[in-house]
């Protein structure tokens, strides 16, 4: 008994000691005048190479740039993400950022609550009532919504033009509304160059595990490859890392997603439909600074350069000009609104 | 602190204090890793959980929670079983409230509605204990495979139903329900405003205690200890072990499945994909530091949910895998300081 004694005092010891260390370089809490930003993260979703990673870099460059201060949260679990934003709120951050649309609910809420802070939700899906309405944001609330439809279009219109055969792939996640935007731009894009061009359209799951399933990607590419197409584009997460896997060893095209994903497999990426991420957080926190924030729900497309595809030093060889100015004409042709590009199937 | 349970005082109260010192003194380590102040990240974390209101209704919630599962996890090893489904036996029992809640017309009264649901998570967590426990009644098939790969089977079965046939919208989740809700606690005190904790802590208090009504002041729960302690001595003293043993993973089923009461009727009213999450899972550490006492649990799940609450409220100056970290090492240091205190104070008697 007294040995245990004495090992519970010389813990509590050390640990009343060590409570009193304090590293030089310990960041004192927040204080003062500034742009204050707080962004919370999903569950798991930092280091996922998609949005929540191409949040951080627009967050990131929002302090170098603007001179920002940011504090990011990433939450443990489900219950989290509302506690998270509140706990933001509650420090009267200048803006709360909350990537996902699994924020949709928690950010109308907050919003509410909390009227004098102002809040963006990437991706943000408006809630619906009871009756199945939709429920606009209100004003401090900006919800920043992607025409993934848009760019998927273009990159359609890109694998139909060098793909070399009739049939065109196409690989998703989970099967959910917001992915099969991604399938009805790609298909229409096809569509507007080829009409007689056939879409393979497969998904890996209905869950949102199959946004996490590489061998499924692979094993899904190999058969589309099989069945004689060309080039896929996915829209599957780090799924899609399967469908590079597959590409490299049939010596075929992938089409990437969110972020440039040409380092994934270097000479197989045709292209990436990249998701702006980055670019509409740096936007939101600049307009706070500006005194231009405005709540309601932004669409950003080909126009407002929140999607787009890759064209660069890596795959110039890979598009030649001749096509690239057909895809840029039809971008043109959206940005005009002269086409309109379907976002359900 | 009778002779006649030798150790028990030491081994109640001294184990987990010394557990929880060891993890402090870790904590320091990793804190001072990450070039920030013990003191501060501590009272940072502190303040965040019991230094307001709100902050202690996220904790009260959280253990609400832990509460059910680290129960249902308990009476399972009292009955020698080691029930690792407390995430899909949860997650099951919350969809079954939503089902409920979605069922019922708008205007059915709470007293009655509230009752249907909460059997109805209780059924639903219920049955998906019921088939490790039929499977081991009938076959002698592992509880131990059975729970887990049973996680996969429900909770892949659940994103299915909601992902496919009942969710709203761009979103993961079920319409709300029509009826059923339970009050929050903000609805009482309007200090926790915000904080998700809701009446639901008092049916997690009453069913900590009716556990151990049932494990240690009936025949039933008389027999489920002895099946546990010694299987083969039950069986020869008359226990129809086989029989014991579904009715102790089916109750744990139903345990964890009252979970999801939580959530659902105390929460958001609506069933999400993941919802329960970790908690589950989280359940065997509450059960294990709580020494599988129906008094015990719901303490160490206020210690787990102070831990995952504080993480959050300490998350902008060190990284959440901190807190990770912090639960494992609770964990660890209960697993090897419990029986180190038990042979060290045997051995202090024989001294003395």
């Amino acid at each position: 008994m007294r040995r245990l004694l004495a090992v519970m005092v010389a813990l509590l010891a050390v640990h009343t000691a060590l409570l009193f260390v304090r590293p030089s370089q310990a960041t004192p809490a927040f204080e003062g005048e500034g742009l204050d930003v707080g962004v919370v993260f999903d569950v798991g979703g930092r280091g996922d190479k998609s949005f929540n990673d191409g949040a951080f870099l627009g967050a990131e460059r929002a302090i170098r740039e603007l001179g920002a201060r940011v504090r990011y949260i990433e939450p443990g679990e489900g219950t989290d993400r509302e506690a998270g934003l509140r706990l933001l709120a509650a420090e009267g951050m200048d803006l709360v950022i909350g990537v996902g649309f699994i924020f949709s609910d928690d950010l109308a809420q907050l919003s509410r609550e909390y009227p004098d802070v102002r809040f963006a939700g990437i991706d943000y899906a408006p809630p619906v009532d009871a009756a199945g309405n939709m429920i606009p944001p209100p004003a401090n609330l900006a919800a920043l919504r992607f025409r993934e439809e848009q760019g998927s279009f273009l990159v359609g219109a890109l694998a139909a033009l060098v793909g070399d055969s009739k049939k065109l792939g196409f690989i998703g996640g989970m099967d959910f509304p917001l992915i099969h935007k991604f399938e009805a731009g790609f298909r229409a894009g096809v569509q507007a160059v080829c009409a007689d061009c056939q879409v393979i359209a497969q998904y890996a799951g209905v869950t949102p595990e199959a946004f996490r399933n590489p061998g499924r990607g692979q094993e899904l590419a190999l058969s589309q490859y099989q069945s004689g197409v060309n080039v896929i584009f996915h829209a599957s997460g780090s799924t899609g890392l399967g469908v590079f896997e597959a590409a490299r060893r049939r010596g075929k095209l992938a089409i990437g997603v969110d972020s440039d994903q040409q380092a994934e497999a270097p000479g197989f990426i045709l292209t990436s439909m990249v998701k702006r991420v980055d670019e509409a957080v740096f936007s939101a926190v600049q307009s706070v600074r500006d005194g231009t924030f405005q709540g309601g729900i932004f669409q950003l497309g080909l126009a407002e350069q929140g999607v787009d595809y890759v064209y660069d030093d890596h795959n110039r060889a890979l598009i030649p000009d001749s096509v690239r100015a057909r895809v840029e004409a039809l971008r043109a042709e959206i940005v005009a609104g002269r086409i309109t590009v379907p976002f359900t199937r | 602190m009778s002779r006649s349970v030798p150790g028990s005082f030491a081994v109640a109260w001294l184990a987990p204090l010394i557990a929880l010192l060891i993890a402090a003194v870790v904590g320091d380590i990793l804190i001072l890793s990450f070039g920030q102040s013990p003191g501060d990240v501590y009272r940072l974390l502190l303040e965040g959980t019991w230094g307001n209101a709100y902050g202690l209704g996220q904790v009260l919630y959280k253990a609400t929670t832990l509460t059910f599962t680290g129960l249902a996890v308990a009476l399972g090893l009292r009955a020698g079983l080691f029930n690792i489904g407390a995430e899909g036996q949860l997650a099951a029992g919350g969809f079954a409230a939503a089902l409920a809640g979605l069922a019922v017309p708008a205007t059915t009264p709470a007293f009655l509605a509230v009752p249907l649901c909460v059997v109805a998570a209780a059924m639903g967590g219920g049955i998906v204990g019921a088939v490790p426990g039929a499977l081991k009644a009938r076959f002698g098939a592992s509880e131990v495979i059975v729970t887990i790969m049973l996680n996969f089977v429900v909770l892949a079965l659940l994103n299915w139903l909601v992902a496919a046939r009942l969710h709203v919208g761009e979103s993961l989740h079920t319409p709300p329900i029509n009826a059923g809700a339970v009050p929050r606690l903000a609805d009482l005190a309007p200090a926790f405003h915000g904080s998700a904790a809701n009446t639901t802590i008092v049916l997690a208090i009453l069913t900590a205690a009716a556990v151990g009504w049932y494990l240690f002041r009936t025949r039933a729960g008389y027999d489920l200890r002895a099946t546990g302690l010694q299987p083969d001595a039950a069986e020869y003293g008359g226990i129809r072990v086989g029989a014991v043993r579904f009715r102790a993973l089916t109750l744990a089923g139903a345990l964890a499945g009252l979970g999801g009461v939580n959530y659902v009727l105390g929460y958001k009213h609506y069933y999400e994909e993941g919802f329960a999450s970790g908690s589950g899972f989280l359940g065997i550490a509450v059960a294990l530091v709580g020494r599988n006492h129906p008094a015990g649990v719901p303490i160490a799940a206020l210690l787990f949910a102070t831990i995952s609450q504080g993480g959050l409220a300490v998350n902008a100056i060190v990284p959440k895998q901190m807190v990770e970290v912090l639960t494992a090492v609770v964990i660890i240091a209960v697993a090897v300081t419990v029986p180190e205190v038990q042979r060290l104070a045997a051995a202090g008697r024989r001294v003395a």
